[in-house]
């Protein structure tokens, strides 16, 4: 019964809510808003619980002192530090935890990590962007051809070379990406209707 | 060339490609350029969208994106709301990601109260975060006021003028949304615009746009802004030179950095591989 109650369920809200959106009743519609609301609540206790796994995890490494502890420790302190000056001192505008913790601190901690991304795409395009193969050199060519058409000056380099790249993002680019779009939504429908029928049943975990 | 030099080329220590990046992103910062990039398709049409919309349109704006992204979509979204309040439009601000009110809260009070004094509750509205993603999304769109009851600052909706008869999307005229990735552009498109039929607009970071044209392309997006580029373009349009047109010296020369960089590698294996074919 531990598996076949929660099957159950998914089984009869699955269906509802497919079959909700062809009925334009007001009483099914309040279901189905209500469902939603469910859904939202679900989503934001899901911060409780990885939160407090988050402090079980490395609460745990720090306390048996495992590998990489020291940094374990300086998560919680963060942790902490973020969680109980927001939850009492508010985290709008003017605040302390808005303006020293976020602002000044987790702001150019977060662009720093992101900019740093710069630096690793030049030294991987060093490195990978070799003419091996012909679609190597297609790759290659196509990467240099769109980096030169999207910076001011590349109506200077060629006055057609915007144009290009616009083709490149409109026509090739467009057509993998069409491609890509309806393979994995004809994929997330058919998982969809795998779970709803329980025959995918990975979201129970083990046996 | 010796063979073991450009095999020293080859495996060229990344420390120089770095510091080749860092000199090239940090000079104009002394060298100005101060070019514009020249306006193309998408972004004139999300321009024009805005300048069409009847004065004092209300238009939901959900900008999605974390400090990470701050740098590429910041000028983004204080472009949008100073064209918002240009042309006397009415923000309804949301955001869907966690790391996001404070950064959305700065911009808003920045530009709608600082810049143009405009008055809360009146002429814009800053609602904060709801998490919940695509859940939101459909929410929403049978009633805001339930998925949003309060504003950031803990106000019932019932209380704020600018919500008054506000029910869901359709009192909307346009649905604004700056997205670093999910949820953002592609879930307002699969779960909002089909469904209840509000034209969106989109600004997204670079890395994310390949994904966007198709929905560009099919009409589903009105206008698209792509990433640093398409804020330069969007601020050049607007007659607002901001952060993007900075930017954009440091990225064409980031740009130049990196594909000098591939020319030299294969400058280099070329000549190795000539040299292994002579043995």
């Amino acid at each position: 019964m531990k598996r076949e109650i929660p099957i159950l369920i998914t089984l009869i809200f699955g269906v509802f809510m497919i079959v909700q959106f062809f009925i334009p009743h007001p009483a099914v519609n309040d279901i189905a808003n209500r469902l939603q609301n469910w859904a939202i609540i679900v989503i934001a206790f899901s911060y409780v619980l990885g939160s407090a796994n988050i402090l079980r995890i490395n609460g745990e490494l720090v306390y048996r002192r495992g590998p990489g502890w020291l940094y374990k420790l300086v998560l919680v302190i963060a942790f902490f530090m973020m969680v109980i000056p927001g939850m009492f001192l508010g985290i709008g505008e003017g605040t302390w935890t808005n303006d020293r913790l976020f602002t000044n601190t987790y702001i150019p901690l977060a662009s720093t990590m992101y900019a740093s991304l710069a630096f690793f795409i030049a030294s991987a395009a060093f490195r990978a962007f070799r003419v091996r193969t012909w679609q190597a050199s297609v790759l290659a060519l196509t990467a240099v051809i769109v980096m030169l058409g999207r910076i001011p000056i590349s109506h200077m380099i060629w006055h057609d070379l915007p144009n290009v790249v616009d083709w490149v993002m409109n026509v090739p680019n467009a057509v993998a990406q069409r491609g890509i779009l309806i393979g994995a939504a004809l994929g997330a429908i058919a998982t969809g209707l795998k779970v709803i029928l329980g025959i995918e049943r990975s979201y129970l975990g083990r046996e | 060339m010796a063979h073991s030099t450009l095999q020293k080329l080859e495996k060229l220590d990344r420390r120089w490609v770095f510091l080749a990046m860092a000199l090239a992103v940090a000079a104009p910062l002394f060298f100005k350029i101060g070019l514009a990039p020249k306006t193309t398709p998408p972004v004139k049409e999300f321009y024009d969208y805005i300048e069409a919309l009847p004065p004092g349109s209300r238009v939901l704006c959900s900008f999605d994106y974390d400090p990470g992204s701050k740098a590429e979509l910041d000028p983004m979204c204080i472009s949008v709301l100073e064209h918002l309040m240009d042309k006397g439009h009415k923000p309804v601000v949301i955001t869907l990601w966690s790391t996001a009110p404070a950064l959305i809260e700065r911009n808003v009070n920045l530009i709608c109260r600082d810049k143009y004094g405009k008055q809360y509750g009146t002429d814009y509205v800053y609602l904060g975060l709801k998490e919940g993603r695509e859940a939101v999304m459909v929410a929403m769109g049978k009633s805001i006021r339930a998925t949003f009851p309060v504003d950031f600052y803990g106000t019932p909706v019932e209380q704020i003028p600018l919500m008054n008869g506000v029910e869901n999307y359709e009192q909307f005229q346009a649905l604004i949304n700056v997205s670093a990735g999910y949820p953002g552009t592609k879930e307002y498109v699969q779960y909002v615009t089909t469904r209840f039929a509000i034209p969106l607009l989109s600004g997204a970071s670079a890395v994310s746009v390949p994904e966007y044209s198709a929905y560009y392309q099919s009409g589903q997006l009105k206008g698209l802004l792509t990433g640093i580029t398409g804020a330069a373009e969007y601020e050049a349009l607007l007659g607002k030179p901001g952060l993007a047109l900075i930017a954009m010296d440091g990225q064409t020369m980031g740009h130049f950095v990196i594909i000098a960089f591939i020319l030299f590698g294969n400058i280099v294996y070329f000549f190795l591989r000539r040299e292994k074919a002579r043995g």
